[in-house]
């Protein structure tokens, strides 16, 4: 199997503070205080990804999921460590889509599928999937900036999941969508997945990584402390197990003393 | 007494199943809780997929090179520096001829008729005019340049480009609000009787490559260093403020050259400047070729020009080669710095 994603000891630092006046210096400096405090959001991780494998990338609020995405993504670099991706990127990450406000949803349709890497020709032939899919109407032809939060999710989502891109990035953007549109988004990148692209997915949902991902990778506080692959016997389940992200599974008993269902 | 033993006793059926249906309604109603991911599960065969691409580092380094090789995603960034200059604005595109024109009038008359500057320059206001336009042009590339990563801070967040694609594209919007007076210019060249000429057409060429070359390695230097500290874009400003007095559109090179012996440091800075001398040239390209009696003029032009042009392009080439070398190092830090 060919390799998709190579990830070496990387790492990436940032500062607390970039801009401190001459003030705020001169009185850190008296209290004898670190003039600027930094902070290592990702640590000295490592690992390889296969093309088709399905990657659930799970860990606490902070624990640098998205910049690892970022760095995968291209938009940072590794301060140390060296990352290498083979073939087209497509994804959302947690910030959001970079679609300009004053721009309608079409032309900001055809620029992120430029940026994605789709050239004009290929965009119009996917232009039409691609508004089906996000089924926000003719909403199409106004200023981004009058979209609803989920509309500009489900725009976001249908561009990215239609570049026919080889490696995937999907990070928590699906948690702003209504039920319905969750549904026709997994749905979809199951099929994406069955396509063979490498697919990055991070959430806290346990139940959705169950289902999308065969591999786990738990990020703490920067550091990969669980990966299935090359743990002893590792598994999704241990990843989840490990996060104790498991004990608000059903279990029977418990749910029926909680809600009281005693009769 | 039976409803008495209804908690003890679950052996009753009816009362027993209605319990167990509601507890399972109660765990579904929890499952389904609004913000829980769907579970959908894969079917189908897995395909293998092949990608016919080499394992390499995903930032862009490609440099100005790469952002050539993408013209299509160049022109919608222009697009988009443009909707967003004119968005909400009714005279639009007209604005940024009304401040020209004013100031083209402005200087024509004081400059001209009170200050009697135009004495001995016929067609002093295509003089001042191809001045005006050389500043304009090279003005608005420095200045929007310099604000552009700035103001694309969410695409340069968010999304991986090559990020010289923002002076660039700056530069190419300078280059569209330009054009329709150059047009005017040579419409009106054209009408006055204007005829091209080896030496003219030479100058022409070196002019507007020393501009350009010129113009865009400010740009990118200054587009990456206004990203660190946002002093930058009015230390810009305000050098923007008083180009138009250090070329010689407003007045005649001949004012210059007459001092150039008494003060021979100062007339050397002068006339390093390159966009003085971009000035100079076009001059020549435009200017020059109307006048039909040329022996009276005096030294309108520096007498060793075009060995100064190229130069000055020699050193522009390489100012622009440092300048990317420059963005190159520290654009690895836009996206937390921004």
């Amino acid at each position: 199997m060919t390799i998709s994603i190579q990830v070496e000891n990387v790492t990436k630092e940032f500062t607390m503070q970039y801009h401190r006046t001459l003030k705020q210096m001169a009185v850190a400096s008296v209290r004898r205080l670190p003039l600027q405090e930094k902070f290592l959001a990702v640590n000295d991780v490592s690992f390889t990804v296969e093309q088709g494998e399905s990657v659930g990338l799970m860990g606490l609020n902070g624990s640098g999921k998205s910049t690892l995405l970022k760095v995968l993504n291209g938009v940072m670099r590794p301060d140390k460590g060296t990352v290498r991706t083979r073939g087209r990127i497509a994804g959302l990450i947690a910030t959001g889509a970079g679609f300009h406000p004053q721009l309608t949803g079409r032309e900001n349709l055809f620029l992120n599928g430029a940026i994605m890497g789709m050239s004009e020709a290929e965009t119009k032939r996917k232009f039409d999937a691609i508004v089906d899919f996000a089924d926000i109407g003719k909403f199409l032809e106004t200023p981004v900036s009058h979209y609803s939060s989920g509309m500009y999710a489900r725009l976001g989502f249908s561009i990215a999941i239609h570049v026919d891109a080889d490696i995937f990035l999907a990070d928590e953007v699906l948690a702003v969508g209504d039920r319905p549109f969750k549904k026709k988004c997994m749905a979809k990148m199951q099929e994406v997945r069955q396509q063979g692209t490498t697919i990055f997915y991070v959430s806290h949902a346990t139940a959705s990584v169950r289902s999308m991902c065969d591999r786990i990778l738990v990020l703490e506080k920067g550091h990969l402390n669980y990966d299935s692959k090359t743990v002893e016997g590792g598994s999704v389940e241990g990843g989840i197990r490990y996060l104790q992200y498991d004990d608000d599974e059903t279990d029977e008993a418990v749910s029926d003393e909680e809600l009281g269902a005693d009769i | 007494m039976r409803a008495a033993n209804k908690r003890t006793e679950p052996a009753d059926s009816g009362a027993s199943k209605r319990g167990r249906n509601a507890a399972k309604r109660a765990r579904r109603m929890m499952q389904n809780q609004a913000d829980a991911m769907p579970v959908v599960e894969a079917d189908g065969p897995r395909h293998e997929r092949v990608v016919d691409a080499e394992l390499l580092p995903p930032a862009p380094h490609g440099g100005l090179l790469e952002v050539f090789q993408q013209p299509y995603l160049l022109r919608l960034i222009v697009a988009r520096q443009l909707a967003q200059m004119y968005a909400a604005s009714l005279l639009g595109l007209m604005w940024s001829y009304i401040q020209p024109a004013l100031r083209f009038a402005v200087y024509y008359f004081v400059m001209g008729f009170i200050l009697q500057l135009h004495k001995d320059t016929p067609y002093f206001a295509i003089h001042l005019f191809t001045g005006m336009v050389v500043v304009h042009y090279f003005g608005e590339t420095w200045n929007g340049g310099t604000r552009s990563i700035w103001q694309n801070k969410g695409l340069v967040q968010k999304m991986r480009m090559p990020r010289e694609l923002f002076p660039v594209a700056a530069m190419v919007v300078a280059a569209y609000h330009t054009l329709p007076q150059v047009l005017l210019l040579v419409a009106i060249c054209a009408i006055v009787g204007w005829h091209l000429t080896w030496t003219a057409a030479a100058a022409g060429v070196l002019g507007v490559a020393i501009l350009v070359t010129f113009a865009l390695a400010l740009a990118l230097t200054f587009s990456a260093l206004n990203v660190f500290y946002r002093d930058f874009q009015n230390i810009v400003q305000t050098i923007m403020q008083f180009m138009h007095f250090l070329v010689p559109m407003m007045y005649p090179f001949t004012l210059v050259w007459a001092a150039h012996d008494s003060n021979p440091w100062l007339y050397q800075i002068y006339v390093s400047n390159p966009i003085t001398q971009a000035v100079l040239l076009l001059q020549r390209f435009f200017w020059y070729p109307l006048i039909e009696d040329t022996d009276g003029l005096g030294q309108n032009f520096p007498p060793d020009m075009f060995q100064r042009g190229l130069i000055t392009l020699a050193v522009c080439v390489l100012l622009l080669w440092a300048a990317q070398r420059f963005f190159s190092r520290v654009e690895g830090k836009f996206p937390e710095r921004l």
